[in-house]
């Protein structure tokens, strides 16, 4: 119990001078820090040919998004294809089918880092460093960027909304804002994390594989080969971008990518502290303080109870174990060495921040506690993943103010403009398409013989192929392990989830804030909503575990419920 | 005196098969589709009629899915008879305000003289005499005479008014009768299109255009609509996948259970309810969405006399000045108002009588009226004592003019009054000044209280008075108002609420004259009275026929009632859906997973009861919050936040546990039967 509030606490503690740090960063007038940073930044934005001050109108700030992801999966896709007959391969890994690459790289720019392969065994130095590790640092970065802008658009007040050049509503510059998160907050952070988790023993080279001796010579194998690499830099990007891809297939549940208990801590701690920092930065950033404050009220509410379940359903026996005297909590498939709380916490958080590394097996958790898995990235808004968290969060903020407007005799307005419907059918849009997709892509799945490829039938079963799609949607890259997955349907629906996943939940609501801001902006009296009281919050949090539950109860009931109810009855 | 209007009965037979055929009708795919909730009921319906059919021929059991079909027949039913009794309701209103002005017959004044045309045949600009004794046969503006007119047809008050051209009162209603006089009308409206007109075509579905907020809602449960198709379609291979079987009856009674059909049901109910309301308060307004932005209205402009301050100002005091005595003031006051036929006149006179006041005039006296030039009035007395009441610079004058002095005690006294928030009446014997009058607006007793009301309610109340600031300043801060506009010009209006705009505030205001049109015009609530003049009534969006200056007061509470309602009962439509998916899912899933049993909370008797409970509870929602619908929810009036917690407590909490026990008690009836 002490190291789960020992995490709580630490990147509670780390969180809000970070997001204070976050706010200045995305000011204009960004003081001490600009002298380390804008020549750096300078020298980027000449090589990209871009002006960091024209300011966009947000078709334009999402065509950058997407032109900039477009153009970085193509090299990607060929570096994955051809990893074979590139430099930095000592291996000699050979290239990925193009279905596999084709899941991989969207996999990867959607910021998921769902893995149909294992990482040691199919990808090059190469591939790992300039493909994977370069867009674990892009990706969150625009993520943030997109965040940013909807900020700074919908939510700070401004007296009149700042215009391009021709005159329509500006959201920012996506390169500025893109390089300052990159620059500012990747590099620096992940090169922090990477010493740490070096100092842990996390190796860091750029050698082959070792070849070691095994103790026992009485088994046929006496020499056995330990893939190592430049491990601790990805590990330390993985985790502080909510990628989730890490090095080794087993991710961080193998000693060599988190060795020690020091090392899970400072993981743990990675993965929720840039998704905390950003509800912080939020409210420094519009000087909404007491909106963030209650936003983050929410997220910590959503999280402490679903991680709440998941650790008290890992301490439960396993059920295999039933009538037998010696009961404890469910080990299968968890890390001794970190024990069922440590690593249902982990799950949590993992699933919560939409980043989907483990240290465990998530398939071997009780039925409750992967269904909170599943709950969490659902809701995929506690804390959430780099940027698209909170924005998620923000989608059904718009909901509830929507609801609490009506119900206090106002026309809907967020912070005094009007919320019409043409808001509403964007954010409609963006929540639609979670559903869609998910019990869409899950029932083809299952109702077409051959195609699930599943380990488990019934109910478990259900919930593998569930997972799978959700944990793509919602960007977050783990897995129920034990689906055959590396086949063209699995790697090419995947695909599908992934980048609809990605890029509509980002670009609907930057369209909404843009629309909102170039409204009048009624005054605030003691007659309009307040979002900023624990009413609201209240409301909020409905809101959204209605919508989750109101979408997913059934198949929840059928995977996960049923699973429990039966092995317990 | 009132005289009732005549009012729908809601539970008089006739009306019953009047409105059972109306729902009916509305069965009709072509108007069902304006609903996307309830036309998926719609269709719902026929696909379980088309199964329990397949059942039957096949000799297979039906009963099952027959019932089903007809629960949810009822379902869209309920909510076509919610809709058409809210029409009826409005349009009975309408056709009673109607009903007057059938077969007019107009007597038009053309170049050769004048003829007699129907009313209908009016155009706008055409002109027509009305005689005493004559129905007004369209709606326009009197151009030449005066006349006292009796609107009771239109407004319930049999009181006359006086209408004449030329002022802010020459507005007249198509319907009204003409007591006296005779009149020509310059006819405002093109026929079909009058302001009942219009307000009969908001209250009919047919051509009702739905409001901004409409609409989004409108958007927001087609989402949601959508969300549960695919939420039910999906389950039939999840359910399939892990060998459950299930049937399609029960997964469109599932699925018809989680759309939102309550709020989709009652919906377009609620809006035209909203009109109806309006209507019943003897407003008419343009449109849709002028309703719905009261609620929105930040900054409320209040003409201060008749809103609120009774019309009326009284003499509260006699004030001698310097060695004058008190009884010689009040003397002197009597008979300067013996004559005055105005309230403030009489008011004078019976409070010197109240003060034991008993002179009378001498036959020989002349009274001199109220004059614009002069702006004094008095009495000269046979003996050469001339008397005169004014305000204080006309007294001055006429003081000086007599080579008489005007002390600076007066003046202070003046300022003295005007600070107390009275109108400072100075009284005046030839050359010597004897005292002042304050005359005293007496604040309507309710209206403090609707101030605070409305300022808990985030509204800015603001005066507009034709007083000088220091007296305006005194009432404003006597009844309670956040500012107000003192010596008000229509300029004035018209600046200050650009300036409120400016700020982003939504700004209603309510007037009668053309020189108030353009403020009318700028507000984005203008509120016309309909003594008012034509150009009054085409500058603004809503007409109130009373011609009452608190009616603004009345048109918020109805835009922001109509909001509430809105959300309290989407609140309430989507927290349903967790006591119906208990109740459901695991009827469904039991038979192929026994465990499931655990998930039956509420201990329903068999799966077949607790589908069937679900949807006659989802079913009878509807027409069990109709008059809810119609009514409004009661909005107390309080902070915004008071009103979050208060409703989401009732119809957040309340939507989530009320379906618990309902649904148990249905099923425990059914269980009577099956």
């Amino acid at each position: 119990m002490n190291e789960v509030l020992l995490i709580y606490a630490t990147a509670l503690l780390l969180a809000w001078p970070l997001g204070r740090y976050l706010a200045e960063t995305f000011s204009p007038t960004s003081g001490m820090v600009d002298r380390i940073f804008t020549p750096v930044e300078g020298v980027i934005y000449r090589i990209l040919g871009v002006q960091p001050e024209s300011p966009m109108n947000w078709k334009q700030y999402g065509k950058a998004i997407l032109k900039l992801h477009v153009i970085i999966a193509l090299v990607a896709l060929i570096i994955l294809m051809q990893q074979g007959r590139l430099p930095l391969n000592p291996d000699d890994i050979g290239g990925m089918s193009w279905d596999l690459a084709l899941h991989t790289v969207a996999s990867f720019i959607t910021n998921t880092n769902q893995q149909h392969y294992s990482g040691q065994a199919q990808l090059s130095y190469f591939g790992h460093m300039f493909a994977i590790v370069s867009m674990q640092v892009i990706t969150p970065a625009a993520g943030l960027a997109a965040l940013v802008a909807i900020l700074r658009t919908a939510f700070l007040l401004r007296k009149e909304p700042e215009l391009t050049a021709d005159g329509s509503i500006s959201v920012g510059n996506f390169y500025a804002d893109l390089v300052r998160s990159i620059t500012r907050l990747m590099l620096p952070l992940a090169f922090i994390t990477a010493l740490l988790l070096a100092w842990q023993g996390v190796p860091n080279t750029f050698e082959g594989a070792q070849t070691a001796n095994t103790l026992d010579s009485t088994v046929e194998l006496t020499e056995q080969r330990i893939p190592v690499g430049p491990v601790a830099p990805m590990v330390a990007i993985k985790q502080i971008g909510t990628n989730g891809g890490g090095w080794y297939g087993p991710n961080s549940s193998v000693p060599l990518e988190n060795p020690t208990p020091v090392s899970n801590y400072i993981q743990t701690v990675s993965i929720v502290l840039i998704p905390m920092a950003l509800v912080f930065m939020a409210g420094y950033l519009t000087g909404q303080r007491r909106l963030a404050i209650s936003i983050f009220g929410v997220m910590l509410t959503m999280s402490v109870v679903l991680a709440g379940i998941n650790i008290w359903s890992e301490n439960q026996p396993n059920a295999a174990f039933g009538g037998l005297t010696a009961d404890g909590p469910n080990l299968e498939g968890k890390e001794v060495r970190f024990g069922a709380t440590a690593t249902a916490l982990w799950g949590s958080f993992t699933t919560q921040t939409s980043n989907g590394s483990v240290n465990g097996m998530h398939d071997s958790f009780n039925p409750l506690g992967g269904g909170t898995e599943l709950m969490d990235m659902f809701i995929n808004a506690t804390f959430g993943g780099v940027g698209v968290g909170l924005v998620n969060f923000l989608l059904f903020l718009l909901l509830a103010v929507f609801l609490g407007s009506l119900m206090v005799g106002r026309s809907p307005e967020l912070l005094g403009r009007a919320l019409e419907a043409k808001e509403i059918k964007l954010v409609s849009i963006a929540l639609l398409i979670q559903p869609l997709l998910i019990l869409g892509l899950t029932a083809l799945t299952v109702a077409i013989p051959g195609l699930a490829a599943n380990s488990n039938p019934g109910f478990h079963g259900l919930s593998q192929v569930l997972y799978e799609y959700t944990s793509a949607f919602a960007n977050n890259g783990s897995g129920f392990e034990g689906l055959g997955d590396d086949t063209v349907w699995w790697n090419v629906s995947c695909a599908v989830a992934l980048i609809l996943g990605r890029f509509i939940p980002i670009l609907a609501p930057l369209a909404a804030a843009a629309h909102l801001a170039g409204k009048r902006v009624a005054p605030t009296t003691s007659g309009t909503l307040n979002i900023a009281t624990p009413t609201f919050a209240l409301l909020t949090l409905g809101v959204i575990v209605m919508f989750a539950l109101l979408s997913f109860f059934p198949v929840l009931v059928l995977g996960p419920v049923a699973e429990y109810l039966t092995l317990a009855g | 005196m009132k005289h009732e209007r005549k009012q729908l009965k809601l539970l008089d037979a006739g009306t019953l098969t009047r409105l059972a055929g109306e729902s009916v009708r509305r069965l009709d795919p072509r108007l069902l589709i304006r609903n996307p909730v309830m036309f998926v009921v719609g269709v719902g319906t026929l696909v379980t009629l088309w199964l329990a059919g397949a059942d039957m021929l096949a000799g297979r059991p039906w009963g099952f899915d027959l019932a089903i079909t007809l629960i949810l027949l009822f379902t869209v039913l309920f909510a076509n008879a919610a809709e058409a009794l809210a029409e009826a309701r409005g349009r009975a209103q309408a056709e009673s305000l109607r009903s007057t002005r059938k077969g007019l017959i107009a007597r038009r004044i053309t170049e050769n003289g004048e003829e007699e045309v129907s009313a209908d045949a009016l155009r706008i600009g055409d002109r027509v005499r009305v005689m005493a004794g004559e129905l007004i046969p369209a709606d326009g503006e009197i151009i030449e005479g005066a006349a006292s007119i009796n609107e009771s047809a239109v407004t319930g008050e049999s009181a006359p008014v006086l209408r004449e051209a030329g002022t802010d009162n020459s507005g007249v209603v198509a319907g009204t009768k003409l007591l006296s006089d005779s009149v020509v009308i310059e006819v405002g409206v093109e026929p079909g299109n009058s302001l009942l007109d219009r307000m009969i075509a908001l209250v009919e579905s047919a051509s009702r255009q739905k409001t901004p907020n409409e609409i989004a809602l409108t958007v927001l449960l087609s989402a949601l609509t959508i969300i549960f198709l695919i939420v039910v379609v999906t389950l039939l291979p999840f359910a399939g996948f892990v060998g459950v079987e299930t049937t399609v009856p029960v997964l469109v009674a599932l699925l018809v259970c989680l759309i939102p059909t309550t709020i989709g049901g009652l919906l377009p109910a609620i809006g035209i309810a909203g009109m109806d309301r309006a209507m019943r308060a003897n407003v008419i307004a343009k449109s849709g969405k002028a309703v719905e932005v009261a609620g929105n209205i930040d900054t409320l402009l209040l003409d201060k006399t008749g809103t609120i301050t009774q019309g009326d100002r009284h003499a509260t005091d006699f004030i001698a000045i310097g060695n004058v005595k008190a009884d010689a003031l009040r003397d002197a006051a009597l008979l300067a108002s013996l004559a005055d036929p105005t309230p403030e006149g009489k008011s004078i006179v019976s409070l010197a009588r109240d003060r034991g006041a008993s002179v009378t005039a001498d036959d020989a006296a002349r009274s001199v009226g109220f004059s614009a030039k002069t702006r004094l009035s008095g009495i000269d007395l046979p003996e050469g004592c001339r008397i005169r009441k004014g305000a204080p610079d006309a007294i001055r004058r006429f003081v000086t003019d007599n080579d008489g002095h005007y002390p600076d005690e007066v003046t202070s006294q003046v300022d003295r009054v005007a600070r107390g928030g009275a109108t400072p009446l100075v009284v005046a014997e030839n050359d010597r000044v004897l005292g002042v009058v304050p005359l005293a607006d007496i604040i309507k007793p309710d209206i403090k209280a609707r101030f605070k009301q409305l300022h808990a309610m985030g509204v800015r109340t603001v005066m507009i008075t034709g007083d000088n600031p220091l007296t305006a300043a005194a009432i404003a801060a006597e009844a309670g108002v956040d500012d107000y506009i003192a010596e008000a010009t229509p300029e004035d209006k018209l600046e200050y609420i650009r300036r409120e705009q400016a700020e982003g505030k939504l700004v209603a205001m309510m007037g009668d004259g053309t020189n108030d049109a353009p403020a009318l015009a700028q507000a984005d609530l203008g509120l016309a009275m309909n003594s008012g003049t034509q150009a009054a009534k085409e500058a603004s969006n809503m007409v109130d026929l009373d011609s009452d200056p608190t009616k603004l007061l009345k048109v918020v509470e109805i835009g922001k009632q109509l909001l509430v309602t809105r959300g309290a009962l989407t609140t309430f439509s989507l927290a349903n859906d967790v006591a119906k998916y208990f109740a459901i899912l695991p009827a469904i899933f039991v038979a192929g997973i026994p465990a499931m049993q655990t998930l039956n909370i509420m201990q329903l008797n068999t799966p077949a009861s607790a589908v069937l409970a679900a949807v006659i509870f989802n079913a009878l929602v509807i027409p069990a919050l109709i008059p809810f619908a119609l009514r409004g929810v009661r909005l107390r009036p309080s902070s915004a936040d008071n009103l979050l917690q208060r409703n989401l407590l009732i119809y957040g909490l309340g939507g989530l546990l009320l379906p618990f026990p309902a649904i148990k008690l249905i099923d425990m009836g059914l269980g009577l039967f099956i």
